[in-house]
């Protein structure tokens, strides 16, 4: 019986080993390290989010022991570096034509996407795992409640895969990373005010209160504090997952309208 | 099945320019087909929707009897694709990323390592597999991407001017490679080097204007030429004009032309009635008259030319109606 199951799963394995998917996330992942981008990237993410837990969050003087003031400025510093990331997903593939070469070989449009979505979205994950000194500190200092914290990582990532679907979209609609970027993280901040006066004001003068209140429900900043509190509910796990499925799609779409150009 | 390639009435608009405008093609196992044209014919148009990189608004492609529109996976596995301009990705090694389409097209272990290096012999990147693709030389850059075309062995080739940008030896190399693998596939070349049409196809159509223009043999193209099969000589000046009767006596010339007179020597061009070869008559003429010829060549008629007299028409139907062109090249 044992055998059975291990031979299935090592079957399955290889399979995903071998999938197209698998081929184009590692082909990606590894191209981050390649270049010098991935280390400047990790060093300003792990420097930039300690920064601010120490210095506007005074990590010391509150006297916790808890991460909450290192999770809680992660919206802010995604909502720079994750476009970041994401600029050149496809605006590059289109800019140096390799677009071309990608879309011409024997994988479909959504395999292709999915891998590269995927090799941005663990590259963010080494990232944000390369912060566990923030984690040890905490916990040398007193004793947190480490099921928070592993909850507050995994809606860290996954609130960045969120961000990053929304940038790859964008990239996909452009050859120039630059605009790609100002777009992606001019959206990407609505979509974190979505629960405040600056967002909601514009569209209570004339939408009705659901779209209001549906536009209230999309932010990322009350999911996000939900889980940092410990609480990853359902509703905010499918929150999350569905808006990166939603921007994949419009991802797939604009690819397909935008290759020719 | 013997025609790997079809087309069938393809059309293609950007805005309100039709870059292909019904064009219907078949392409058999053998045969290597050239594209010509000028820049923006629609040349590469037509090889990026032949190769399912771009959905035709009207038209189909088959692919060794698959439909590229309904089974496009299958279709492109077919397919060894040099893209214009020979992308790649810059910050991987030529090995890797030989690896990376050699993964995608479906081969690992050992069969990998073979095909990724048979690909690398064929098109003599061995010396610099190890360097990342952005510091190579333009020459090798083709090359790559040419390794990554043929890696798979493909049925079909469709390759976007695979020697633009590399040096007379370069080229050799490339058409050489052609050459070897003609017998067993169907390619399509496009460039507008059109000497690589008479050394490599067996068959070329130009394209203007996203349509078919001509289509036929570099010979068949030659033969619309006004001075296909004219002879051209040089004389010394004083036996010119005798030189100049005896050859209108000839039955087989239609017309002799002064080419130029410079420095006492006389250039004179004898052009032919039809599509006869008048080189030997010339020649048993100017044997028989003693008549001191210092240089007698025949005048193939340049592909350049019929190239420009095809592609430089003012109106879309020129090439048919011009009576000029017409009258002489054809018949």
């Amino acid at each position: 019986m044992r055998n059975v199951l291990w031979q299935t799963a090592s079957a399955v394995l290889q399979k995903l080993a071998a999938s197209k998917v698998s081929i184009i996330f590692w082909r990606e992942f590894t191209a981050y390290f390649n270049t010098t981008l991935a280390y400047v990237f990790v060093a300003i993410f792990v420097a930039l989010t300690s920064a601010f837990a120490f210095y506007l969050g005074n990590f010391f003087s509150r006297g916790q022991a808890d991460l909450q003031v290192f999770f809680q400025y992660h919206p802010w510093i995604y909502l720079i570096l994750v476009p970041a990331v994401a600029m050149r997903l496809w605006a590059e593939e289109r800019k140096s034509g390799t677009i071309e070469l990608l879309m011409t070989l024997p994988i479909t449009p959504i395999q292709a996407i999915v891998g590269k979505f995927l090799a941005a979205w663990a590259f963010l994950g080494v990232a944000l795992i390369l912060t566990f000194p923030m984690w040890i500190t905490v916990n040398y200092l007193g004793n947190p409640d480490n099921g928070v914290i592993f909850a507050s990582y995994i809606g860290s990532l996954l609130m960045a895969g969120a961000f990053l679907s929304i940038g790859s979209f964008i990239s996909a609609l452009t050859k120039n990373q630059v605009i790609a970027f100002i777009v992606s993280a001019v959206i990407c901040f609505l979509f974190v005010m979505s629960s405040y006066p600056l967002v909601l004001g514009f569209f209570r003068t004339w939408a009705p209160g659901f779209v209001v209140a549906g536009i209230e429900s999309m932010s990322f900043l009350e999911h996000f504090q939900q889980i940092t509190q410990g609480l990853i509910t359902l509703a905010t796990l499918i929150f999350y997952l569905s808006v990166i499925a939603f921007f994949l799609f419009a991802n797939m779409l604009a690819v397909e309208q935008k290759k020719a150009e | 099945m013997a025609e790997l390639i079809k087309t069938d009435q393809l059309t293609k608009r950007f805005g309100n320019i039709a870059a292909v405008n019904g064009i219907s093609l078949s392409v058999k196992k053998g045969e290597v087909l050239g594209f010509l044209g000028p820049n923006g014919a629609g040349k590469s148009t037509t090889m990026k929707i032949i190769t399912g990189f771009l959905e035709p608004d009207s038209g189909s492609v088959v692919i060794n009897g698959t439909p590229m529109a309904q089974q496009p996976i299958k279709a492109k596995q077919q397919i060894g694709y040099l893209p214009e301009g020979a992308p790649a990705y810059g910050d991987m090694t030529a090995e890797a990323f030989l690896r990376f389409i050699a993964q995608i097209r479906g081969f690992a272990g050992r069969e990998q390592d073979y095909q990724v290096h048979q690909a690398a012999d064929k098109t003599g990147l061995n010396s610099v597999l190890q360097q990342s693709i952005e510091t190579l030389s333009k020459g090798y850059k083709r090359r790559v991407g040419l390794a990554q075309a043929i890696l798979h062995d493909p049925d079909i080739l469709i390759l976007d001017e695979p020697t633009d940008g590399l040096d007379p030896n370069q080229k050799h190399q490339v058409r050489t490679l052609i050459e070897e693998m003609a017998a067993a596939k169907a390619i399509i070349v496009s460039t507008h080097i059109l000497e690589e049409v008479e050394a490599v196809c067996t068959r070329a159509v130009v394209i203007d204007k996203g349509r078919i223009v001509a289509d036929g043999t570099a010979e068949d193209l030659m033969r619309r030429m006004p001075y296909h099969n004219a002879v051209a000589l040089r004389v010394n000046d004083d036996a010119a004009d005798a030189l100049k009767t005896a050859l209108q006596d000839l039955g087989s010339v239609a017309r002799v032309e002064e080419i130029s007179r410079i420095n006492g020597h006389v250039r004179l061009r004898a052009v032919p009635n039809g599509q006869s070869t008048i080189a030997g008559d010339i020649a048993a003429l100017v044997r028989d008259r003693s008549i001191a010829v210092d240089e007698l060549l025949v005048e193939r008629g340049k592909l350049d030319e019929v190239f420009r007299e095809i592609t430089t028409s003012d109106t879309v139907t020129a090439s048919e109606t011009s009576p000029g062109t017409a009258g002489s090249s054809g018949n």
